[in-house]
């Protein structure tokens, strides 16, 4: 034994789960959650389509159907795509960068759970019967206390910023991490697409998450206090909103696209057995598109009559976007060139990404064009836009990286014929859903609308989109079916899965020991552990001599800080201070303990290392 | 090739109409419109170009470089090419100039204010939860629900919501400007062709969105003066005595005919020659009387959120209603 030897705390079933600082359960924790809320979304979004479907259709009324399109759009950017990323982040970040965890592995557990009970307390909205249904923008004065008297969009207001703490923090976390916790020799030039990506992502989010909290106190302040920062018959203003929004908002779109870039890039170069085509023109790329992300957000209000000058500026700026978006795609086009690419489910995903992302861009850089955006703005071309580039880019990036690093992360490797099935019916289903939406937005059909009237030419184009999607839920069902087969499976997946990886997470088992490396590995190049392969190695080369590890020890403060946060949350909404006071003293009182209370985690000595401590 | 089948489903029905001619951004009537479009296939041009090549580059190397079963060959490990990274960093900087001439030009053009113009109609549209208040401001007349404007002016608009935020929309005429509470928004648009066109609301405002429709009239000039002589002539009231007095103690505090009445409601001058009854009730498919009778019996049943309250509640009966219908058909207008 070590002499500063502590005790080992180890949990096991249900409280090893609500107690864990482990990044790889973290990140499986969040793909519950994300796919749970994923289904959640889908579902909803399947109701509105039903709905559109034909003409003065009944199946629900007015009122339901904003509430179902303020939930799902809610629903899908926070608590599905987020979380999936961080998933992703989660379960690959520490691996790619040869580090046994996380810079901060309690503030990852505490970033999980407020997201997730910031999402549950969103979502308990149904069941209190009032729900947020102003749009996912929440636009005061429609979101105002005037003109929404329920406790609707407080329900939107407190989850998301209960939620918006775990991303914030998840932010901080890896920016750290990446900066700090890298292998030796793993300089920044060197790092893989995927963790440059999440780095860029990180940074975003530490900029734009907290004009978001800003904004929302402010509307939590409207609404339960009486403030007048958006109120306009007391000399509020309600443009600020849209502006406090969308500078949030804008850089939001990008923190959820960057990370899949980076997974894009991860798979195309594995399944074409090709190194990355221009690494340092992808990675200059990555930094100006993000950094552009935040000059351009009062795109979103072309028509809110910000004058011709802010019109003609933020037009001219969208569109130098995409620029540094075209490098990429053609860079992904000539990784493939010349390579052997073998087409896995992960890397159709991945393939079917390029055209489709490219038609959501090229739909994009027509928006910029602010006169044209005249015409465009809030119909259904707008929403055919963004499901492209959410949808066809973030969500086809998820599922391309779920299924690439699922052997990583659980150790099976994921049904082929099931996932080729998801795979086309979903890209199918997709195509069917929003390619001809951009249509009925020209022919005139505003967006957010519960039904339309006969008569418009709308009829035919609608019921081919609900067509399609009722094709992507059954891809979504087909993928859910796949996770539950292969969970009957024996775990044999090989540490080098896919036989063709080059970062350092495929150069450990799958799934990987608790403390991921025995041994901190030698980075001596860009592909570090396909580097290697090609010298004819079999394993990375140590920077370090076997010796104990030190992990830190789990612990559920996280969990009952942020069940404080929600019970606090409660009470405000619902006028019982106490309540919120009761809240907010759980956390505090959590907080306090944290502090004062020193525990210094515990140590695996190398003698124990082999005894499969498996996470 | 799956994935072209929705494109071909959309292109076909792309080129078997362009939408309805009252409607469709992709078939203007009017130079608004027209300039918008023209943008519209500019940007659309230069984006299929890039999609093309795209797709081609995209579609070449999946056939050529797919992996034959069984190879075990490590390609060539190419770090990148300065030459082809110049290029597709400089084409598409250039196209973006192509395409961002124009944009700026138009985003002036379209911006230009006609608010002090002598020649131009000045209109002040206030956007209310469901509907359309149209103030003609140089002529001292109100309308609702129906813009009514001469082909030979250039209509100047002073936009502001009145409640929550909307936007004023007109296809087929150009568009759109959000109507702000507490911030007036300027815009002009042209109507040279006669017809009726159809306006949305295109900003999501409460339950009721999708149905906060109005319709704008264009008419010969003539036709126009006929029209602003006919808004600004006495109000005609219903000849029954009893009918008149229950008309303007249940309608007229919110509702106005020519001087007389409120304004926290659709002004009704000259209602029967509308095309719609508020909006979405379609004049020409069922008679306006019954159209009128519909509403005012029950007005949430059509526009859910709608503030006027139903008749029953409105103390009015079945035979009041009738009657205030009959007589609000027969007010028609003659321009």
């Amino acid at each position: 034994m070590a002499a500063h030897g502590h005790t080992v705390k180890r949990y096991t079933g249900l409280m090893d789960w609500l107690t864990t600082v482990d990044h790889k359960k973290i990140g499986i924790l969040y793909m519950i959650a994300g796919l749970f809320f994923f289904l959640i979304g889908g579902l909803e979004a399947v109701v509105i389509r039903v709905q559109l479907m034909k003409p003065m259709n009944d199946v629900v009324s007015s009122d339901t159907f904003n509430e179902l399109i303020t939930m799902h759009g809610t629903t899908m950017i926070f608590l599905a795509a987020m979380p999936l990323l961080f998933a992703l982040m989660n379960a690959v970040i520490p691996l790619q960068i040869g580090a046994r965890d996380v810079a901060f592995p309690f503030l990852n557990s505490l970033g999980f759970w407020t997201f997730f009970f910031g999402g549950v307390l969103l979502n308990l909205s149904w069941f209190a019967g009032t729900v947020p249904d102003a749009g996912w923008t929440s636009y005061v004065p429609l979101a105002g206390p005037t003109y929404n008297s329920g406790h609707g969009v407080d329900y939107y207001v407190i989850g998301l910023q209960i939620a918006g703490i775990g991303t914030l923090l998840g932010g901080i976390n890896f920016m750290a991490t990446i900066i700090n916790m890298r292998a030796p020799g793993l300089s920044f030039m060197r790092l893989p697409m995927f963790t440059w990506t999440i780095f860029i992502t990180s940074a975003l989010i530490v900029f734009a998450f907290p004009a978001l909290t800003v904004g929302l106190v402010a509307l939590m302040f409207d609404r339960l206090f009486h403030a007048n920062f958006f109120e306009v018959a007391n000399g509020g203003n309600e443009v600020l909103w849209e502006h406090i929004f969308w500078v949030f908002g804008h850089p939001e779109v990008y923190i959820l696209i960057v990370p899949a870039f980076g997974v894009i890039s991860e798979v195309v170069s594995t399944f074409s057995r090709k190194r990355l085509f221009g690494y340092s023109s992808m990675v200059f790329a990555t930094v100006l598109i993000a950094f552009l992300g935040f000059m351009v957000w009062a795109h979103h209000m072309f028509t809110t009559g910000l004058g011709p000058v802010a019109n003609g500026l933020f037009s001219i700026a969208t569109m130098l976007i995409a620029v540094p978006t075209g490098v990429k795609i053609f860079n992904w086009l000539f990784t493939l060139w010349g390579g052997s690419i073998r087409f896995t489910t992960a890397s159709l995903f991945a393939i079917g990404f390029i055209p489709t992302f490219v038609m959501g861009g090229v739909t994009g850089v027509m928006l910029a064009s602010a006169p044209a955006d005249y015409q465009y703005h809030d119909t259904y071309f707008v929403v055919a836009h963004f499901h492209y580039v959410i949808v066809g880019g973030l969500i086809f990036g998820i599922f391309s990286g779920l299924h690439y690093w699922w052997p990583k992360m659980f150790g099976r490797m994921l049904n082929e014929t099931l996932g080729k099935i998801t795979f086309w019916t979903f890209f199918i289903g997709f195509h069917l859903t929003f390619f001809i939406q951009h249509f009925l937005g020209l022919l005139g059909m505003p967006r957010r609308v519960y039904t339309y009237l006969d008569g418009q030419g709308f009829n035919n184009m609608n019921f081919i989109s609900t067509i399609g999607a009722f094709l992507m839920g059954i891809g979504t069902i087909a993928f859910l079916l796949n996770i539950f087969i292969t969970w009957s499976k024996p775990r044999n997946a090989a540490a080098d899965a896919w036989e063709d990886g080059r970062s350092l997470e495929w150069s450990i088992p799958s799934p990987p020991p608790e403390y991921n490396f025995k041994q901190t590995p030698l980075v001596r190049g860009y592909d570090a552990w396909w580097k290697e392969k090609m010298e004819g190695k079999t394993a990375m080369t140590p920077a370090e001599p076997v010796g104990s590890i030190h992990m830190p020890s789990p612990s559920i403060l996280p969990l009952i800080m942020s069940l404080g946060l929600f019970i606090a949350g409660f009470g405000f909404m619902y006028d019982r201070l106490i309540v919120g006071g009761l809240g907010l003293l759980i956390t505090f009182a959590c907080m306090i303990l944290r502090s004062l209370y020193d525990d210094h985690g515990f140590h695996i000595e190398p003698e124990d290392q082999d005894e499969g401590v498996h996470a | 090739m799956k994935r072209l089948l929705p494109l071909l489903t959309g292109l076909v029905l792309l080129l078997s109409a362009c939408g309805r001619e009252d409607l469709s951004t992709l078939n203007p009537q009017g130079p608004v419109a027209e300039k918008q479009l023209d943008l519209m296939k500019l940007s659309i041009g230069i984006m299929a170009l890039v999609v093309v090549v795209v797709f081609a580059i995209c579609i070449y190397v999946l056939i050529r470089f797919r992996r034959r079963s069984g190879d075990k060959s490590i390609p060539k490990q190419v770090e990148g090419n300065h030459t082809l990274e110049i290029i597709w960093t400089v084409i598409p900087l250039v196209l973006l100039l192509i395409l961002g001439v124009p944009t700026i030009k138009d985003v002036f053009g379209l911006a230009k204010d006609y608010s002090k113009d002598k020649n131009a109609v000045q209109v002040r549209v206030t956007a209310h939860q469901y509907w359309w208040e149209f103030e003609y401001t140089g002529y001292g007349i109100k309308t609702a629900q129906e813009l009514v404007v001469p082909t030979d002016k250039t209509i100047s608009f002073e936009l502001v919501g009145a409640d929550v935020k909307h936007s004023f929309w007109i296809p087929a005429i150009g568009g759109k400007m959000d109507t702000n509470p507490g911030v007036t928004n300027r815009m002009y648009l042209e109507f040279p062709k006669e017809g009726v066109f159809r306006g949305k609301c295109a900003e999501l405002c409460g339950p009721s969105h999708a149905l906060m429709d109005f319709k704008a009239k264009a008419v010969s000039p003539a036709s126009f003066d006929r029209w602003v002589a006919a808004m600004k002539a006495p109000a005609v009231m219903p000849a029954d005595a009893e009918i008149a007095e229950k008309f303007t103690s249940q309608c007229l505090t919110c509702h106005a005919v020519g001087e007389n009445g409120g304004n926290s409601a659709p002004n009704l001058t000259g209602v029967g020659s509308r095309q719609t009854i508020g909006g979405i009730l379609y004049n020409d498919t069922t008679s306006v009387e019954k159209n009128i009778h519909d509403w005012v019996t029950d007005p949430q049943k059509y526009k859910s959120g709608a503030m006027m309250p139903k008749a029953v509640e409105n103390d009015l009966t079945q035979e009041q209603v009738s009657a205030i219908a009959k007589y609000l058909a027969e007010y028609k207008l003659d321009y």
